[in-house]
């Protein structure tokens, strides 16, 4: 039992610090482009997070009903809904309400919008 | 007598069960907390005012550094359960004491980055990015604070009355805490350090 | 000297105290009151018996009943606020009423405030502890010390929002305290700090007990109480509690970051410094929408116990009701940017929202058929519980058309900020929360106090109430449509709109006669009491598990715990004449703990001290509250046992006074 608690905590272990080192060099040798790299380190960051989830946290692995499992969920559910929403909320107001100076405005349009 | 015994043991059977999800549920509404605090960093995070910008002020290594020795902790942290559930006193003792030891020095070191920015004019209040990133790794800071705090009275107890059953619980939800700080931090370190590095 | 006297009082002078008239007028009576109050308990020596009895009891019922106090003085206290906004708006016609402006915008933000925080919430937590653990077979709550610590918080927290009236003033940004205004460059004074702690300190409890409701509903159902079989009450408050959880956090944050701007001069929300003022309102949303359905959930659940127990039918509908409560929670976390659809979102932005809040009033919908249903063809006593639910469904049914006008974002650029919206949440959080409430009031009633309440007399309050408040609020529908925006301490005698505010005086007027026929029915109920004396703990022939117990319930609520087959468990019990069983086990209760007082009163003078910059007492309260709970976590958990001859005499004493 105790056995493969340790064993779960080694490679939960090894394979966080790996995924953590892997994001770091990446990002420092600017391995690819700007936009490619952060969705690498994201999904990096969200891989050593089931890492953790599983081997350190263990869940899903208890006895009954997946109570911890189910609220688990759910809490990610609403910090998208909460997260994805105010930056897109907060992304169309900036747009709409052109939060810049004239010129820079000017710019803007027709660098994005082409006009 | 041993039906009292009987019912009061099931009954404190039970009710670890329910601390046992209460705390789990309570560290979900935390990660609620932390994401707003997430949202707010994203949404201001390129309003510098003229002040600097996340890639000016981030020093990588140290950054990795300190995400490491979190990660270790976290690690021992889970050797102290194991060992406590062995029922190794010692060897428990010795392994929360170097979650502790571990968990000082990145406190430690989140303060002195703290504290140079503060010292080089770049505080909280130098412009609503600033603003965000100190909070958001402040509060995770505060909740460090707390976690050692609570190892401490944790160390206490092992070293006065021995691994008592109800301390192994305890030291179960400890366990879990310190492991949800952990978890948190990856994102910091992708969202702030990592990403904020880039751009 | 000076410096000193700062160090000491931070930024608490004499001048704090001194108040115009009407001000405090209000608070010198709050004041006389209390003392009045306190002295009365210390001249009949009780103070020993409230300590023991009640302040440090982990009983439910007992926090329950501290809870629906607390909520029934504040609102009294909002309703004071009401009234003070209708006279000034009746009278303020092209001159400046009796109020100042400065005042008004006082009277209207503690209004808002105290209503919501202070009055629906504390309702609805009242109402689940009464009646939760009762319904589901349990004992006790989860965690019954956190419980008296969150009924603490929510004390304290009421204790702070109403400190303005004696010392300093209250913010006057509005319910939501919307920055830039509740900035520090904008609001200098202790107002909005006041409005931030207490909320801060009243939704940190809240959000504990939640953590306790939901794991109380998920792990002490009694034995065979499957979720399906939960009764319909038991869903609702699990659907808002967890919407507790998700949403209080979200609250916690905001409130967090707005008072770093003020105390550390940070930028968040600032006009300047990079921050930006729409980031706190749709953080505050974010939390907002989902609080409304936090408080009406709840008043749903009671309406589902009402009306088929009053219509002698099984609920209609029981899994649509179900996935009703289910989707609702989900969704009420997606239409939050409705509350601000004219503050420059794009056309895409709005019409996601504005779909998301009509699909919204589906589920809803789905709700007030199944409860009509529940009632056609069923056998309608038309008691003053009944009468509530018919009010509830007028009004809350007028409230919702009016709400999903308000989702098309076109139309809401007439309606935003107007009476229509005013007239439209009143409709929805009177019309819903309140006479959900009242109808629970007097649905249980009797299990609490073991007679009914008076019917004549609560027929008569709902009419009265149900007079006043569409005379009180349709003018405020037309005054919206005429232009009238919400918060004016005054307006142009040439707009023409004094009569209809005089109307919505006259409304307000009557709604007041019905709350004191409310009382007089407690009154003539109490006095008749001989008369409407229930013996049988059943009066309405109930459906669910606490209509098996006597009135009132012991401390333990079950002698032993029941096993559940179906759904309605009491009600296919009593037809089976399935008798109670007598299989005696001793019962651990916990011990009373003054856990929560101390952490209160902590919390409580931490908040004044933080509003009023005390620093020296902010740190030495803070340390309080960390070590009592250290201490108080780390110390063995102190249980009384109940042993089984202890029981047996109890339960004969209950037969005997039955019988």
């Amino acid at each position: 039992m105790s056995n493969r608690k340790l064993i779960s905590y080694v490679t939960g272990f090894v394979s966080s610090v790996g995924l953590t080192l892997v994001a770091y060099y990446v990002v420092v040798d600017r391995a690819f482009g700007v936009g490619a790299l952060t969705y690498t380190v994201a999904g990096l960051a969200v891989l050593q997070l089931i890492v953790q989830l599983i081997f350190f946290l263990h869940i899903g692995q208890e006895k009954g009903t997946h109570w911890k499992l189910v609220t688990f969920i759910f809490a990610v559910l609403v910090i998208l809904i909460v997260v994805v929403g105010s930056l897109w909320i907060m992304h169309n107001l900036d747009y709409n309400m052109m939060n810049m100076s004239p010129d820079q405005q000017k710019i803007y349009m027709h660098n994005n919008e082409g006009i | 007598m041993s039906d009292l015994i009987r019912v009061v043991d099931a009954e404190q059977a039970t009710r670890n069960e329910r601390k046992a999800l209460g705390f789990w549920i309570y560290i979900m509404t935390d990660c609620v907390l932390f994401a707003t605090l997430f949202a707010t960093y994203a949404v201001l995070h390129g309003n510098v005012f003229g002040g600097p910008a996340g890639k000016d002020i981030f020093n990588l290594p140290f950054v990795l550094a300190e995400t490491l020795i979190l990660l270790t902790s976290s690690f021992t942290m889970g050797l102290a359960t194991i060992m406590a559930a062995k029922g190794n006193r010692h060897q428990a003792y010795t392994w929360l004491a170097a979650t502790f030891i571990l968990g000082f020095s990145f406190l430690m070191m989140e303060i002195s980055e703290f504290g140079s920015l503060i010292i080089d004019g770049n505080g909280p209040s130098r412009s609503a990015f600033l603003s965000s990133f100190f909070t958001l790794v402040g509060t995770h800071g505060l909740h460090i604070t707390v976690g050692l705090l609570w190892i401490l009275v944790m160390l206490w107890r092992f070293y006065k009355h021995g691994l008592k059953k109800q301390d192994l619980h305890r030291l179960s939800l400890l366990a879990l805490f310190w492991h949800f700080l952990d978890v948190i931090w990856i994102f910091i370190f992708t969202i702030v350090y990592l990403m904020g590095s880039l751009s | 000297m000076n410096n000193l006297r700062e160090i000491i009082f931070g930024r608490l002078t004499w001048q704090a105290f001194q108040h115009d008239p009407i001000m405090g007028g209000a608070g010198v009576f709050m004041v006389v009151a209390l003392l009045a109050i306190m002295g009365y308990v210390t001249y009949k020596h009780k103070w020993g018996w409230l300590w023991r009895n009640w302040f440090t009891s982990l009983d439910p019922k007992k926090i329950g009943a501290m809870y629906l106090i607390v909520a029934f003085i504040m609102l009294l206290r909002g309703l004071a606020d009401a009234l003070m906004m209708r006279g000034q708006q009746a009278l303020a016609s092209g001159a400046n009423g009796y109020l100042s402006a400065d005042h008004f915008q006082q009277v209207f933000t503690a209004h808002g405030s105290i209503m919501i925080f202070f009055v629906a919430m504390g309702i609805v937590f009242g109402v689940i502890n009464l009646i939760v653990p009762l319904q589901i077979g349990a004992r006790d709550v989860a965690f019954p010390k956190l419980n008296s610590i969150s009924f603490w918080l929510f004390a304290a927290g009421m204790i702070i929002i109403n400190a303005p009236l004696i010392a300093g003033e209250f913010s006057t940004a509005g319910w939501l305290a919307y920055p830039p205004l509740s900035e520090l460059q904008y609001s200098p004074g202790v107002g909005v700090d006041y409005w931030i702690w207490s909320l801060q300190i009243a939704g940190i409890g809240s959000l504990i007990s939640s953590i306790n409701f939901v794991v109380t509903i998920f792990k002490m159902r009694a034995p065979g109480m499957t979720l399906m079989k939960m009764p319909i009450f038991v869903w609702s408050v699990l659907g808002s509690m967890v919407l507790v959880m998700f949403a209080f956090p979200i609250l916690t944050a905001t409130l967090g970051m707005l008072s770093l701007g003020r105390l550390l001069g940070m930028h968040f929300f600032t006009a300047g410094g990079g921050g930006d003022a729409m980031m706190y309102v749709n953080l505050i949303w974010a939390w907002g929408h989902p609080e409304v359905y936090i408080l009406v959930l709840p008043a749903f659940g009671i309406f589902s116990e009402v009306v088929p127990v009053f219509s002698k039918k099984k609920l209609f509908g029981y899994t649509s009701m179900v996935w009703a409560i289910a989707i609702i929670t989900l969704l009420s976390f997606t239409v939050w940017l409705h509350h601000f659809f004219t503050m420059g979102a794009g056309a895409d932005v709005n019409t996601f929202f504005g779909i998301m809040t009509m699909i919204i009033a589906i589920p809803t919908g789905v709700k007030v058929f199944n409860w009509i249903f529940t009632m056609w063809r069923g056998r309608v006593q038309f008691t003053t519980a009944m009468w509530w639910f018919i009010a509830f469904v007028v009004s809350f049914t007028l409230g919702g058309v009016a709400g999903v006008m308000m989702s098309v974002p076109p139309a809401d650029f007439q309606f935003h900020n107007s009476l229509f919206l005013v007239a439209h949440f009143h409709t929805m959080i009177i019309g819903g929360v309140v006479f959900g409430a009242f109808a629970g009031f007097n649905y249980w009633f009797p299990k609490f106090f073991g007679f009914k309440l008076n019917e004549r007399i609560g027929r008569w309050s709902v009419f009265m109430w149900v007079l006043g408040f569409l005379l009180a609020f349709t003018p405020l529908y037309i005054l919206g449509f005429m232009g009238a925006t919400r918060r004016l301490d005054h307006y142009d005698a040439s707009l023409g709109w004094q009569g209809l505010f005089i109307v919505a005086a006259v409304g307000v007027g009557l709604i007041l006669v019905g709350i004191g026929l409310q009382l007089l029915q407690v009154g003539v109920s109490i006095w008749q009491r001989k008369q409407s004396l229930d013996t049988s703990g059943d009066p309405w022939d109930g459906r669910t598990l606490e209509w098996s117990l006597p009135n009132p319930p012991a401390e333990y609520n079950f002698a032993v715990i029941p096993t559940v087959t179906e759904r309605d468990a009491f009600w296919v019990a009593k037809h089976n004449n399935a008798q109670p069983s007598t299989d005696y086990e001793p019962i651990v209760v916990p011990e009373n703990s003054g856990l929560g007082a101390v952490v209160g009163s902590l919390a409580l003078v931490f908040g004044l001290a933080i509003v009023w910059h005390i620093w020296w007492l902010v740190i030495v309260t803070l340390v309080g509250v960390i070590l009592a709970l250290i201490i108080s976590l780390t110390r063995d958990e102190m249980y009384t046992v109940i042993t089984t001859d202890e029981i047996k005499q109890i339960e004969a004493a209950r037969e005997g006074a039955a019988a």
